[in-house]
């Protein structure tokens, strides 16, 4: 920075050309490419065509990514708020001074770390209607389980209680990140003046930790619009297409029925679905903070 | 000071030994709980997978095997090139991470600390990159990495996912975080820009290239949906995606005893990461949000 002329864009270049070469050919390169062919038809194999808005126009009349997008939305609401009460009462707990404090946080933080097609496996096996454990736990309690993922009535319900134990640990450990910056003095001072437990989470802990809930708040959203590992182990979609979701309906377009465009179509409506959300939540929390 | 609160102060005066923590006590106890239900999935996987085949379908399910036995981790390793598997994961993990702390920390330290034309701009092109779903590149990208011969190659699986507009942003934040004067006091010894950010910069950024790095090594290790794309070969593929299709390739009952032995061996190797490195992880997580 304090070298001048060819030498120091010979620098620029050494630190900044890798990024930017990488960059250009693997991820905005892909991005614009993908913008120009979702108005364009390409099956690979003859050559691409423009064909103006008809990919949107495919996708008004194709029930099976309307059916994609109802469960998409179907395992937002399903899963959104319980992940961010759950995580919110856990990070709660474990933050105040219990014993085993460590080694509890680990525990609920091991699914995070593992990769979904490992534990959707053993979900789909701790699932099994007949040897299953959650099953035989049920009829031990009276209840005749269901045959979950499948029936297409419960197996939406069954990815999306796998994906809440997998991602407890995940909201848990940001808002317990959030919790540990209020200062506790703050509650010494509110507790002299008379303040209740009840209060104290009222008026400090969660005014204070709404900047970390409005991330994990996000940050779930976000993924959840872009399910698709739990439900291609767990169910591949089915069973008769009650599962699929947005992300499975493009790789399926683009890779089994080699409709590039269309697929690239759908992932840019996608992509409007999660900016919306994200503007959204970004123009309510900051109606929160004013 | 309210009445209230007056009363409150004298109570606590009063109340020589403290009562029984109920609150805190029925915390810890449904804290247990939930560890237990987090734990239990572990821990029939690990029973599942030492049992041998004619004891998995029984009724009622026992937590405990019988006679326990490695038979079915024989059994995977037989009908599969597990071990070349693993390696796989390992070398592009390994790799990937290496690439994408090369790449970032440059990037990162160009981006904090030069000044030059559109940089303000192009930086925020990377930040933009972060919002956009893999969905939205993965066609693309796949016709590029087939053009250039990639799929089934280790070079397929590292290259494409060792630019990350995250490690840039992590790198950057971290170097603005570090004192100028450090480089200007290098820069009059004579030191170039070059050796300034190697011996002096890089040695620094230890937290935030631990953070990078499990982080990246996590996320390749996980990764699924890119290795179903570009890899069709069972040589190359890696853990994820071998257990897969360990699901399909043993025809009529399934067979759980094998998959939970496969399950076993992709869990293990990141809860040990998990546990070496534990702090770095949970930072990565909470700085970035991102899953990989």
């Amino acid at each position: 920075m304090y070298e001048r002329g060819l030498r120091r864009y010979g620098t620029l270049a050494l630190f900044l050309g890798p990024a930017l070469i990488g960059a250009a050919v693997f991820l905005i390169g892909p991005i614009l490419a993908s913008l120009a062919l979702a108005f364009a038809r390409w099956d690979l194999l003859t050559p691409a065509r423009l064909a103006g808005l008809a990919n949107f126009r495919q996708m008004l009349g194709d029930p099976e990514f309307w059916a994609a997008l109802r469960h998409t939305l179907t395992f937002i609401a399903g899963y959104v708020p319980p992940v961010m009460v759950l995580g919110f009462l856990v990070a709660v707990a474990l933050n105040s001074r219990i014993p085993g404090r460590g080694l509890l946080r680990a525990v609920y933080f091991l699914p995070v770390v593992t990769s979904w097609v490992a534990v959707g496996l053993v979900w789909k096996w701790l699932l099994n209607p007949q040897y299953g454990l959650i099953n035989n736990a049920l009829s031990h309690l009276g209840v005749p389980g269901p045959a979950w993922l499948f029936d297409p009535a419960y197996a939406l319900a069954a990815v999306i209680l796998t994906s809440l134990w997998k991602d407890l640990g995940f909201v848990m450990t940001i808002l317990l990140a959030g919790l540990q910056t209020i200062p506790q003095e703050y509650y010494e001072a509110a507790a002299i003046d008379g303040a209740s437990p009840a209060q104290l989470q009222r008026l400090i802990t969660l005014p204070l930790l709404m900047p970390a809930v409005f991330f994990a708040l996000t940050i779930s959203l976000i993924n959840s619009f872009q399910v698709f590992d739990q439900v291609y182990v767990m169910t591949g979609g089915g069973p008769a297409g009650a599962t699929t979701v947005l992300i499975e309906r493009i790789v399926k377009s683009a890779f089994s029925y080699s409709q590039m465009g269309y697929a690239a179509a759908m992932s840019w409506v996608l992509f409007g679905l999660v900016f919306a959300t994200s503007f959204l939540i970004s123009r309510l929390r900051g109606r929160w903070a004013a | 000071m309210t009445s209230q609160a007056r009363t409150m102060v004298r109570e606590t005066g009063r109340t020589r030994r403290k009562p029984f923590p109920w609150g805190r006590t029925l915390t810890f106890l449904a804290l247990l709980v939930g560890a237990a239900v987090m734990m239990v999935p572990f821990l029939w996987m690990l029973s599942t997978s030492l049992k041998p085949s004619t004891d998995v379908l029984t009724l009622p399910p026992r937590l405990i095997p019988r006679e326990p036995t490695l038979g079915a981790y024989g059994e995977v390793a037989a009908s599969f090139p597990i071990w070349r598997v693993l390696l796989n994961s390992v070398v592009v993990a390994v790799l990937t991470t290496l690439g994408q702390l090369v790449v970032s920390s440059m990037a990162g330290y160009a981006f904090a600390r030069f000044r030059f034309w559109g940089r303000d701009a192009l930086f925020t092109v990377f930040l933009a990159t972060l919002m956009v779903p893999f969905a939205v590149t993965m066609t693309p990208l796949f016709i590029i990495v087939k053009t250039l011969g990639w799929t089934n190659s280790y070079l397929g699986l590292i290259v494409p996912a060792m630019f990350s507009a995250f490690g840039i942003f992590l790198m950057r934040q971290f170097f603005l975080s570090l004192p100028v004067e450090l480089e200007e006091a290098a820069t009059l010894d004579g030191s170039s820009t070059f050796s300034t950010f190697w011996r002096v910069m890089l040695p620094l950024s230890g937290p935030a290239i631990a953070t990078l790095a499990v982080f990246s090594f996590m996320a390749s290790w996980n990764n699924f949906l890119w290795p179903l794309l570009i890899v069709s070969h069972q040589n190359l593929m890696t853990l994820p995606l071998a257990l897969a299709t360990l699901q399909g390739v043993y025809p009529g009952q399934t067979q759980w005893n094998l998959i939970m032995a496969g399950t076993v061996l992709t869990v293990t190797p990141m809860i040990l990461v998990f546990l070496l490195a534990q702090r770095w992880v949970v930072e990565g997580v909470t700085t970035s949000g991102l899953k990989g």
